[in-house]
Formats: C-alpha cells, structure tokens, sequence
C-alpha cells in the first residue's frame, strides 16, 4: 500500500532580550547554576510577574514575517503541572488567545513553491533545569533557564515527508536568527522542535494517529527520527497493529525512537487564565511600528539578490543564507561594482578561510572595503586573478589591505610591453627547438611558453599580455 | 484613657504636640498584649524587639521634625503580606519556616509612613476560612466573648485592633475576610477596589478576587490609612494607574441628595433579626443625613457563593501548587521518591479546609469539567458584575448588612463547610465585581455581640465610601463600648 506522511512541527524558540520575560533577570546561557534566579523565578509567595514588552515585540516579528494575523487583545494562560524545574507548579504561557495566528512560510521543494501554515505563535516561559548526581541518589534544580523567554510556532499539519520538515525548520530557523531574536543555537536549547507524525493510505482524508516525537535537537535528528518513526508506522500498519496515540523519545544513539508516557498517561494541564496578569492590547500603531522595523527577509533578499545582481539562485541562497553575510557582499559589490566576482571571491576564498576556523563573517579580518579593492586592483591589471589568491589569502592571516601586501611582496604585474618583448626574445633564443616545432604545428608548445615567460618573471607578467604578445612573435 | 485605646488622628496629635512619644506609644501597646493576648490569641508573631527600634527611630526623625502619617503608629500585619527577614507563615504548616528576603509593597509603604510594626495576625490557613479556626497555629478568640470566633480570614487582626493590640491593622479580604471579622468585632474595614492597593508580596489565595486592605478603630482612621495603601505599583500587573486622592478630604463631607440603593435580595429570610433590626436602623440615620433609599435589584446574587467557590478554589489550586517541598517551606521527612515527597509533603503541610479548596478547584479545572464550572462560573461572575454596574446607575451607594448572623461559637460550624461558606454571603458578590465595600458598626445584640453594615460603591469610589461611612458613624453615634477583657 502507497502511504501518505503527514506532520506538523511545534518549535520552541528562546527568545534574545535581556532579562526574562516575567522579572528583570539576566537571560545569559552558561552562568553558574541559580546566578540568575530572583524570587520571582523561584516562585516564593507573593510575588508576581511583569511582562516584558520586548518579548511582545520580539514575537510580533516573527508574526510578521510569517504572514500571521496579530490578536489585538491576546493573554497569557496557566498550564498546571507538577515537576521540580517548574517552581511555581504552573507555567505561564498562552492558550485560548495567543499573540497570533494563521501565518504561513513559503518552501522551495523540488524547485517548487509550497506554502507551510502556521497555526498559531505564543509567548511562554521556559523552566528550569534538573542536574542528577550520578553518585547520589539526589538531583539539582537550576533555575537561571526559569522565565526565559520562549515563543512557541505550532505549524499546520501540511508538511508530506521528512525532507520537508527539514526545509521547513530551516527555513523558520534562518527567519528567526535573520530577525535577531532568536540565536538559533539547537544544541544549548535555544531552538527546539517536536514533530508530530501520522501516516494515512494515499488519497484518504482523514489523518491516521498520530505520534509527538521529541528530544531532537539538530535539523539533521529531526529528519532522521521522522524517517525512522514513518518506517516504524507503516510496519505497524502493514502487519494489522494499530498505531497507539503516545509521545516518543528520539535516542541518537540508537537511531530509533521509544515510547515516553501514552495518551492516557498524559497531563490534564488544567490551563486557565493567569489572573496575575492583564491581557496583552495591541493597537495597529504598533504593529506599524515592528513591521518597520523589520529587516529585508531572506526569501526576498534572495529574489532580489538574483535579480539585483544577476548572479545564479544557489550563489543568492549561498549568500543569504546570513544577515551579516549577506549584507558583508552587499558592502563588497557597492564598493567594487563587481557583483559576481564579489560573489565568487566572498563565497570561494572568504568563506573558506571561516568555514576553516569555524568563524562566522562578522570575525572575518577581511573587511568588505579591503575586498573591494582587491577586485578593483585585479580589474584595473595591477595583479592578476592568480597573484590576488595569494594575496587574499595573507589579508585573511594579517588583516591588512591588499595594497599593502602588495607592496610588501613586491606583487606589482608587469605590463610593460618593452621589458616582456625582451624576455619574450631571449626565451625564443634559448630554446630553439622548440620555437622550430611550435612553427611546425606543434601548437601544444604554446603553453609551455606561456610557463617560462611566468617563471622568468615569477609569475607577474599580466598573462593576458603575455598571450597576446606571444601570438605575434612565435607566428 | 490608655494610649493603646486611641485612634489614629488622635495619636497624631500628641504626637505633633509632642504629648506622647513613640516609644511611649509601643511600650502601652505591648504592655496591653501581655494582658490580653493569651486570652485572644491576635498574633502568630510578636515583633516587640523590631517594634522598639522602630519607636526609637521613630522619636529621633519626630526630633527633627520629620513626622510622617504613621510616624510612631503601631500597626499589626495579618500574616498573609511578606516580611523581609520576619517569618511569614500564612497560617500554614507549609510555610512555617519561610523567611520572605523580601516586603510586601504595602509593608513597604507603611514603613515609609513611619508606621511601626506590632507583629504578625493570626488566620485562617492561606485565608481559606469565616473564623480564623484553620490556622495552624490554633484559633483566634472575638474579644467581645471569647467562646465565639472573631469572623475571618483576617480574625488576628480584626482582634488585635478591637482588643487595643494594636492601633491599625492589615487584612485581606478575598470573599469578605476584612469586613465580615471587622463586622464581628465591632471595627471599620475597608476592602477596595480590585487593584487599588498592590498586592505585590500577599501571598496569593484567589489573584483575581485578593485585596489588601485596612481594620481601624473608626472612619478617618480608615481614610489616613486608605491614603497610604493605595496607588498603582509597577510590580504588580493588576494594580491600575488611577488618580489616588486624599481620602481624608471625604471625612466628614454630607451626603445630602445621595440616593442609596437597598438591594432586595439581601434583605431576605434568614438574616438574625437583630442584625436585621440593626442594619435597618442604619438605613434610617442615612436617610436623616439627607441620604434617599432606592429599591434596587442585584439579580444574580443567588449565584455569587456558587461562583465564588468554583473561581476561588480553582486559582487557589493553582497558586499552591508551588508548595511542594522543593524550594523552601515543609518538606516531608519519609519520601522514596519524587511522587512521594509531593504527596506526603502537601498532605502533611496542609491542614483540611485548604485540601478541600484544592480538590474542588483542580476538579473544577480538570479536562471534560472546565466548561460546565470554571468556563460558566466566569460568565455568570461577568452577570454579577454587570448587576452592580446597572444598580450604580440608579445609586451612589448600595447599603447591606455585612453578616448575616453576629459571631458564632468556635466549632459551631467547622463540621460543615457550606453553613461555614454561607458566613460571606453578603460580602462575596463585591470581591466578584471587583468593586470597594466597607463595614462599619451599626450596633449591639442583647448578648452584647458588635453588628456591622456594609456601604458599596462603584470601582475606585473609596471617597464615597468614606464620606458616608463617617457621615453614618458620626450621626449614629453608636455607644464607643469596649470589649471587657
């Protein structure tokens, strides 16, 4: 039987302001364990939450970008449960309205465009961490993580294989960072995602049951456990068993994902609204007010890149792929006025050298005017494309401008047409043979003139003239 | 006259004067405590050492003649608002080691005041209770006969103002936990409105219905205190940037042309005749203050208890979860596991009546039941809200009794809850609407028994209340007996 994949992907994203959403704590990952923990965060009595408005604005991007409608009046709900990270025995999230709703992203799958919908984007907090003392029988609570803030985007069912649920992440992810509100790290948390999957016969409408998958915290995992957890439905389905509604746990380590709590075992989260805090008013100013604020997204910039530039649609996805990166080539190309070669030098050499040291464009010690030059110079013949790899490659090590290596190294192109004629000369002179062979028909001789012109010279003879001279003097 | 038995305003005076000392002021009170206190039982407990610092700092600004409202004034704070570095216990065994590293924002702002802090009020246990008998710490007796309770939750600091252990005092009220133990022991309480006062620091019971406010000897007591209490904090999201006014100014002012409305469904079968005889001799001395009576319905008060306990119990479900044993408070001793140290750690911390609430607010939240009580409960408490807007079209203050029985006997109803629940039937519709109300006394049963009245007026109308509870209080100039002790 032919089945159909059907998922829809929850992403909880941490959100990059200061403090926490309900208190002024620092949000810094990484800090020793309760530094970070008022008594707000360790729910002490009496004590109450303040809403953040930054994380207010920092979720109205993000509806914004993804085509949500924004509620005027949204509010936050309780969600009950008992577990020693959650110190007031709630979490304050939202429930009934959420800051927003029906959005969508746009994929390219398979050089196709398809629309992904949102369902609904709210604001909630995040809890704390549990530390278990491998010697003891004890654990430890951090509360520095307790009230970061987190939105939550819940996605439509439409995604159809997990390929897709990879793009989609992506996608949502390279939005979030483009929007610098979220730092998009999956391995310290910040950007976590769970997946829930069904299989239905092709062509049924109906959606098969479904299972959450969670604890998949890379683009790559995710993929991976849905492959597995796709497989592992269709032989239930294929050997009559039924498919039991529960959440499952990725495990990495084996490649399989394994029953956490059923359907049954699951919370009755109790969620009702916060009577601490007042619902969230969002007038149309505002929302004026974010949407200029938001930067160029990078499907458009990529549109506009391709068209802008002329330069192919991997190379814009290449170089989009960044805000920074993206805006580094921008700063290349005015400077010089060369957008491919910009393109070519920035996505060939530049990202190289980072890629090598695992350092992002905004650590680059080539700075976009440096570049610039450096194209400018190999267009005006000061240095051809050949001397430049080498230069580009000490502006990378030393950090300084190309016109200083140039000197230093003594690089300068010779485009004398004098001073080649005459080493032209005493090359033909000393090797006679050759010259007769070449003059023979052996034109295959041509280059290994061309060779000893650039070894006579060290390579800085302007190779176009070399080859235009040697036209005229060997015929 | 002793010195404990004073109001406010009359100690402000020879304070100013330079008549009486601070110090001399807090050495009378807790002289009076260790008289009475044993018999009544008003505090969890006393802070005499703090108290004497403060008096003595308090001498020292009246010295320089820095002389705030309370400057010197003994205040007791029922033991539900946080104290930094003073054991906050909220009359629970869960919580009878919390040290708060922090004050309430009213704790804080009497403090700026100058007031000086007698101790901590008994209660009932997180304000769950009409009797102050579910505190952990025992009961709390009515000074006017002590085999009766004082009302609660506030019972410790509605006792330790009527009993002179204090000259002001802290309560607040959820359902009537102010002016039904103000009603019982012969004193003025205030609750007002939802969001006058911050409730930043008292330890939350129901958030949507908890208010803060003032027990005093009389009216313009309750004013100088109103006057500190109130005002928007940015701590706390519910607080409302509203104008404060000086609510003293009211004190005092006439009522003429005022129309007062008489709600018929509180004015029904049921009430103590005397209570009724009392409430209705009130109504009268309004009248010849120039007030004029209106017929006035709140038709959804039949439902105001039933809501009450499906929306209160639910956020009290909600607002202890956070008592597990985890971070502070009790924790059980005998746990194997995690399961175990919440189960063990919440049966053993909390006492019966807070159970109760616990259970019946998770059932009334629960999945497949949240509609049919929570999601109704908020409808029909929108119903209750709307009654009182409509009435304050046709009214400048609405005038009911505020208990519909004088103070019982201590066990009389501990056994059943609904009859324990049916105490705070004129007092809870008010915390529903989120409106002000305020008890003041109207008089004496033949048994000696203080019986209170109860003035409400729309949202943030705290002037109005004041302005005709003084007026009433003046006119009606109930016998100023004292409970003989």
């Amino acid at each position: 039987m032919e089945f159909e994949t059907v998922i829809g992907l929850e992403v909880h994203a941490q959100m990059l302001t200061d403090t926490k959403i309900f208190c002024n704590c620092s949000t810094k990952f990484g800090s020793a364990p309760n530094s970070h923990a008022c008594p707000v965060c360790l729910g002490l009595p009496g004590v109450l939450p303040v809403l953040n408005k930054k994380v207010v604005e920092f979720g109205m991007k993000m509806a914004l970008a993804t085509n949500c409608t924004i509620n005027p009046s949204n509010s936050f709900a309780r969600k009950n449960y008992f577990y020693p990270d959650l110190p007031k025995g709630y979490q304050i999230s939202q429930f009934a309205h959420p800051l927003a709703e029906h959005g969508y992203i746009s994929l390219e799958i398979n050089g196709e465009q398809k629309k992904i919908g949102i369902t609904r984007i709210h604001m909630e907090e995040d809890a704390g961490k549990l530390m278990h003392d491998e010697n003891n029988p004890s654990s430890y609570v951090d509360l520095n993580r307790t009230g970061v803030p987190l939105i939550e985007i819940v996605g439509e069912p439409d995604i159809r294989s997990p390929e897709e649920a990879a793009e989609y992440l992506k996608r949502l992810h390279e939005i979030l960072v483009y929007l610098e509100i979220c730092d998009g790290n999956m391995e310290e948390g910040s950007f976590r995602c769970d997946a829930n999957v069904s299989i239905r016969p092709m062509g049924q409408k109906e959606f098969g049951t479904r299972t959450e998958l969670k604890n998949m915290n890379s683009f790559r995992n995710v993929q991976r456990a849905l492959e597995y957890e796709v497989k592992r439905q269709q032989y239930l389905v294929e050997n009559g068993q039924k498919i039991v509604q529960e959440t499952r746990l990725w495990d990495d380590a084996q490649g399989v994902t394994n029953s956490m709590r059923s359907k049954e075992e699951a919370h009755d989260y109790r969620y009702f609204p916060d009577p601490d805090l007042v619902p969230v008013m969002v007038d149309e100013a505002w929302i004026v007010k974010i949407r200029k604020e938001l930067p160029e997204l990078p499907l458009v910039k990529r549109e506009r890149f391709v068209k802008e530039y002329q330069i192919p649609v991997y190379d814009a996805g290449v170089l989009t792929a960044e805000r920074a990166l993206a805006e580094y080539y921008e700063e290349v190309v005015r400077l010089c006025g060369k957008p491919k070669q910009a393109s070519n030098w920035v996505m060939g050499d530049v990202l190289r050298f980072l890629n090598e040291e695992k350092r992002n464009i905004r650590q680059c010690p080539i700075t976009a005017k440096a570049l610039a030059d450096m194209i400018k110079l190999i267009e005006e013949g000061a240095i051809s494309g050949k001397m430049a790899k080498d230069v580009i490659e000490e502006m990378y090590k030393s950090g300084k401008p190309p016109q200083d290596i140039i000197k230093e190294k003594g690089l300068v192109q010779i485009t004398d047409e004098g001073e080649l004629i005459k080493t032209i000369t005493a090359i033909i002179e000393t090797n006679p043979n050759q010259f007769k062979d070449f003059r023979g028909g052996k034109e295959k001789l041509f280059g290994f003139f061309v060779g000893q012109v650039m070894k006579a010279t060290q390579g800085k003879a302007n190779p176009q003239l070399v080859n235009d001279l040697l036209k005229k003097m060997l015929a | 006259m002793e010195l404990y038995s004073l109001t406010i305003h009359e100690l402000q005076e020879k304070i100013k004067n330079g008549d009486v000392s601070a110090m001399q002021l807090a050495e009378s009170v807790f002289s009076r405590i260790d008289t009475v206190e044993e018999r009544v039982h008003s505090y969890i407990r006393l802070m005499k050492e703090e108290a004497l610092t403060a008096a003595a700092i308090a001498d020292e600004n009246i010295k320089k003649g820095d002389i705030q409202p309370l400057t010197g004034i003994p205040v007791a704070l029922k033991d539900i608002v946080c104290t930094q570095g003073i054991t906050t216990t909220c009359g629970s065994h869960i919580l009878h080691n919390f040290v708060p590293p922090y004050n309430a924002t009213v704790v804080e702002k009497l403090h700026d005041a100058g007031a000086v802090f007698v101790g901590k009020t008994n209660m009932d246990e997180f304000a769950m209770g009409s009797s102050t008998e579910t505190s952990y710490f025992g009961p709390t007796r009515n000074p006017w006969d002590l085999q009766r309770i004082p009302g609660g939750s506030s019972g410790g600091s509605a006792t330790a103002v009527a009993a002179d252990e204090c000259i002001a005092s802290i309560g607040s009220d959820t359902g009537g936990s102010i002016r039904q133990p103000a009603a019982l022991c012969g004193i003025v309480g205030m609750k007002p409105t939802y969001g006058r006062v911050s409730r930043f620091g008292l330890i939350a019971f129901a958030s949507s219905l908890d208010q803060i406010g003032p027990f005093t000897k009389d009216v313009e007591d309750c004013a100088i205190m109103m006057n500190v209490l109130a005002g928007y904090d940015p701590k706390e999201s519910t607080s409302v940037k509203a104008e404060v006014p000086d609510y003293r100014q009211f004190v005092g002012r006439d009522i003429k042309g005022w129309k007062i409305g008489i709600p018929k469904e509180y004015f029904v079968e049921g009430i103590d005749p005397e209570v009724s005889s009392a409430v209705k001799k009130a109504i009268e001395v309004v009248e010849k203050c120039g007030g004029q009576c209106v017929d006035i319905s709140l038709p959804h008060t039949q439902y105001s208890v039933a809501v009450y306990y499906i929306i209160a119990p639910a956020e009290a479900s909600s607002n202890l979860a956070r008592y597990d044993g985890v971070k502070y408070g009790f924790r059980t001793a005998d746990a194997r596991d995690l399961a175990e140290m919440y189960q063990k750690t919440r049966m053993q911390g909390f006492g019966a009546e807070v159970k109760r609430r616990i259970m019946i607010g998770t059932y009334a939240l629960s999945a497949g039941y949240y509609d049919a009580y929570y999601g109704k409960a908020s409808q029909v408490r929108a119903l209750i809200r709307q009654d009182f807007d409509e009435a304050f079209k046709q009214c400048d203050i609405i005038i009911t009794p505020t208990t519909p029985t004088p103070a019982f006997k201590i066990g009389e109803k501990t056994d059943d809850p609904l009859q324990m629940y049916l105490s705070d039937i004129f007092t809870i519709s008010t915390n529903l609407a989120g409106i002000p109300g305020i008890s003041v006394p109207c008089g004496f049963t033949a048994a000696g028994l203080p019986i209170g009245v109860q003035f409400l007026a729309g949202h943030f109308e705290e002037g109005k209340l004041l302005q005709i509870a003084s007026v009433y209080e003046k006119s009606a100039a109930i016998e100023k007996r004292r409970p003989t002790l």
